[in-house]
C-alpha cells in the first residue's frame, strides 16, 4: 500500500477519547474517578496516566521510572489484572469501555496508584544470600556455562511484585504474611539453591519459615511476570520437589545416607536484617556479589 | 527418618518479624476483572465430572471390558489393566484370589487416580476450579481460611514422586496392552485394526504424561546443581525440560484418550460395533 504524504500529515478530524478509571485516595480512603483524556494509537496505560496527571489531576500519585519493562516501578491492577502500565499497550484492552486502574492490592496504599512494597523487602532480608565455595587456586570461580544457564532466567527478576501482588495467599489471607515468602522470593531461593557454587541448604528455610507449602502451585504468578519467568514450573515446583528429598521420601534419605554426599550446610533460620544501612551497607533485594 | 534439622545450623537464629497491617487501597471488591475469568473454572469442572462419572460407571460394569480370541482380538480395557484378580475375564495370573468379588478395576484405578490427583497439574486445576482458591488470577479465594499444602491432609500430596513410580510400572503394562492388540488369534495371528492403533496412541499418550511430569525432571536431573558434572542427568533433563512444559497438554490428551480407550472396547466386547481391520 503506498501512503501518500498528504495522508501522513492529515491531522485526525476526532482524537479517540478514553475514560479513565483511576483510583484516588490514601489510607483513610478512596474512590474511582473518571476522566476523559486523548488516547493516540501506540499508546501504552501509562502514557494515558501520565496525560490525565498532565491535563486534569496534577496531584496524581503514580509511580514510574523506565517507562520500558526494566525497573518494576509502574506496577497497578488494569481492569483488574496485575500488569506494568508501561508494558500494557491501550490496543490491547477492550475498546469503548472504561479502563480500570487501581493500586496493587496485595500491599498498603500510600497515594492513589502508589503502594507501600516493603513487605517484599522485609522478606528479602530474610534470605541468606549466596555462600560461595572457596575460590580456586588461581583465585578464580569457574562455572561452566550449562551450570549457569538455568538460573539466569530467575536473573531476568525485575522486581515489579506483581507476583507478590497477585499470588493470593497473601491477597486474600493478609495474615499468611508473617509465615510466606511469596513467589519473587523462591524465585531468588531457587537461583540460589541451584547455584553451582553455593554452600548453603536453604530448604529448612524455605520449609519452616518461608512457607513454600502455602503455595498450591495455582500458577498465577507465572501469568503476570512481565519477564515471563516460568515461576512456578521451574522455581517453585523443583523447590518443592527439592523438600520432598530432604523431608518426604524415605528413598531420597536412603540414598544420602549410603553415598555421603557432602552436604551443603542448612539454613535453618531467617537472616537478620542490618538495623541500620548506610550509604554502603547492603540495600534489601539487591543481588549479592557473585549472582551472575 | 532424621531431618535436615539435625545437621548443625549454619546461620545464627534471629528471626525478624515481618510487619503486617497498613490500609489497602482499592476498593473492597472480589475482582475487578470483566473478562470471563469463569470459562475456564467452569471447563474444567464438566470435563473432571465428566471422566469421573464415566469411569465409576465404567469400574462398576465389571464386563464387557475384554475382546478376546472369541472375536480374534485381544484388546483389554485400560481401566482394567493389570487384569490380576481371580474373577477377571482375562488371566494375568491371578495375584488377588477368588476372595475379590466386586470389579477388578476397583482395584486398580486406584493407582493412576493418585497419581493424577497428586500431579501438581491436576492439583492447580482442581484447586482452582474446585476449591476456589483462587477461581482464577485476581478473584478472590472463595474461603477465608487458607493453608495450601502445608497440614493434613493435603501435605499428602508430596508422595506424588511415589505415584509417579507407580505410573511407570502401569505405563509399561499398558505398553504390553498395545503389543498385544497387534494379536489377531484365528485372524492371521498379527494385524492392525482400528483397536489396536488407539491403543497404541493410549500407550504413547501415557508415555508422554509421566515423563513431563515435574517429579519425573526434577528426579532424572533437576535435583543436581552442577550439570556439567552429570552430562547424562543434564541430557535426560534438557530433554524432558520441553515435555514438561506441555504437561498441561499430555494430561487432558492421555486423560480423554483413555477413557476413550475404554468406550472403544467396550463397544466392540457388547457386539455394538465391529473392529475393523486395517491389514
Ligand atoms: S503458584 Fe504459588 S506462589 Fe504462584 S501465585 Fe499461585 S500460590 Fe502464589
Ligand atoms: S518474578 Fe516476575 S512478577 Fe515477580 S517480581 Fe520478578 S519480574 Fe516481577
Ligand atoms: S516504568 Fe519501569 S517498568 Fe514500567
Ligand atoms: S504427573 Fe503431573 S506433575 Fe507428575
Amino acid at each position: 500500500m503506498t501512503v501518500t504524504a498528504e495522508k501522513l500529515t492529515e491531522t485526525p478530524t476526532q482524537t479517540p477519547l478514553v475514560t479513565m478509571r483511576l483510583w484516588r485516595g490514601d489510607a483513610t480512603g478512596g474512590c474511582f474517578v473518571d476522566y476523559e483524556v486523548e488516547a493516540s494509537e501506540g499508546e501504552v496505560v501509562l502514557d494515558v496516566v501520565h496525560r490525565v496527571q498532565a491535563t486534569q489531576a496534577p496531584d496524581l500519585a503514580v509511580r514510574w521510572n523506565c517507562k520500558a519493562g526494566k525497573c518494576g516501578s509502574c506496577s497497578a491492577e488494569v481492569n483488574g489484572r496485575p500488569r506494568l502500565m508501561c508494558m500494557t499497550r491501550m490496543s490491547t484492552l477492550p475498546p469503548g469501555e472504561a479502563v480500570t486502574i487501581a493500586p496493587m492490592k496485595t500491599f498498603p496504599i500510600l497515594k492513589d496508584l502508589v503502594s507501600d512494597v516493603s513487605f517484599n523487602y522485609v522478606v528479602a532480608r530474610q534470605i541468606p544470600p549466596l555462600a560461595p565455595r572457596p575460590r580456586e587456586a588461581d583465585g578464580t570461580h569457574r562455572i561452566a556455562q550449562v551450570d549457569i544457564d538455568r538460573v539466569q532466567e530467575f536473573h531476568k527478576c525485575i522486581e515489579c511484585f506483581l507476583c507478590q501482588d497477585v499470588c493470593h495467599v497473601i491477597r486474600d489471607h493478609e495474615g499468611n504474611k508473617a509465615h510466606f515468602a511469596g513467589p519473587r522470593f523462591f524465585v531468588r531461593a531457587a537461583a540460589l539453591e541451584m547455584h553451582p557454587l553455593d554452600t548453603l541448604d536453604r530448604r529448612p528455610l524455605l520449609r519452616h519459615h518461608l512457607g513454600l507449602a502455602y503455595c498450591n502451585i495455582t500458577k498465577c504468578c507465572t501469568e503476570v511476570c512481565p519477564v515471563g519467568i516460568k515461576i512456578t514450573d521451574n522455581s517453585i515446583i523443583p523447590l518443592k520437589e527439592r523438600v520432598v528429598d530432604g523431608y518426604f521420601d524415605p528413598i531420597a534419605w536412603l540414598g544420602r545416607k549410603i553415598r555421603r554426599k557432602p552436604a551443603r550446610t542448612p539454613v535453618t533460620e531467617p537472616l537478620a536484617p542490618q538495623a541500620t544501612a548506610g550509604a554502603n551497607g547492603p540495600r534489601p533485594g539487591r543481588r549479592s556479589p557473585g549472582e551472575a | 527418618m532424621s531431618t535436615l534439622e539435625q545437621r548443625a545450623p549454619a546461620v545464627a537464629p534471629s528471626p525478624i518479624p515481618v510487619h503486617l497491617g497498613g490500609v489497602r487501597g482499592g476498593p473492597k471488591a472480589a475482582t475487578l476483572r470483566r473478562d470471563r475469568w469463569w470459562v475456564a473454572p467452569v471447563l474444567t469442572v464438566s470435563a473432571l465430572l465428566a471422566f469421573v462419572g464415566y469411569s465409576t460407571w465404567a469400574a462398576f460394569q465389571n464386563r464387557d471390558y475384554y475382546v478376546g480370541a472369541a472375536m480374534h482380538r485381544d484388546y483389554l480395557s485400560p481401566f482394567y489393566s493389570p487384569c490380576i484378580t481371580a474373577n477377571c475375564q482375562v488371566k494375568f495370573g491371578p495375584v488377588i484370589g477368588s476372595w475379590w468379588q466386586i470389579s477388578p478395576a476397583i482395584l486398580i484405578l486406584i493407582f493412576p487416580l493418585g497419581f493424577r490427583l497428586t500431579c501438581y497439574y491436576y492439583r492447580r486445576s482442581y484447586y482452582r476450579s474446585f476449591l476456589w482458591a483462587p477461581p482464577a488470577c485476581a478473584v478472590a479465594d472463595a474461603r477465608p481460611r487458607y493453608s495450601g499444602e502445608s497440614r493434613f491432609p493435603l501435605i499428602f500430596q508430596n508422595v506424588h514422586r511415589y505415584f509417579f513410580y507407580f505410573g511407570v510400572i502401569f505405563n509399561v503394562i499398558l505398553t504390553y496392552d498395545a503389543v498385544e492388540a497387534f494379536r489377531f488369534p484365528g485372524d492371521g495371528g498379527i494385524g492392525v485394526g482400528v483397536g489396536t492403533l488407539i491403543f497404541v496412541v493410549n500407550a504413547v499418550l501415557l508415555w508422554l504424561y509421566s515423563l513431563s511430569c515435574h517429579s519425573c525432571r526434577h528426579l532424572c536431573g533437576g535435583q543436581v546443581n552442577s550439570f556439567s558434572s552429570h552430562p547424562i542427568r543434564y541430557a535426560v533433563w534438557k530433554r524432558l525440560t520441553p515435555l514438561n512444559r506441555r504437561h498441561m497438554l499430555f494430561a487432558w490428551m492421555s486423560l480423554f484418550w483413555v477413557a476413550f480407550t475404554d468406550v472403544y472396547v467396550r463397544l466392540v466386547a457388547s457386539g455394538a460395533i465391529h473392529d475393523p481391520k486395517l491389514f
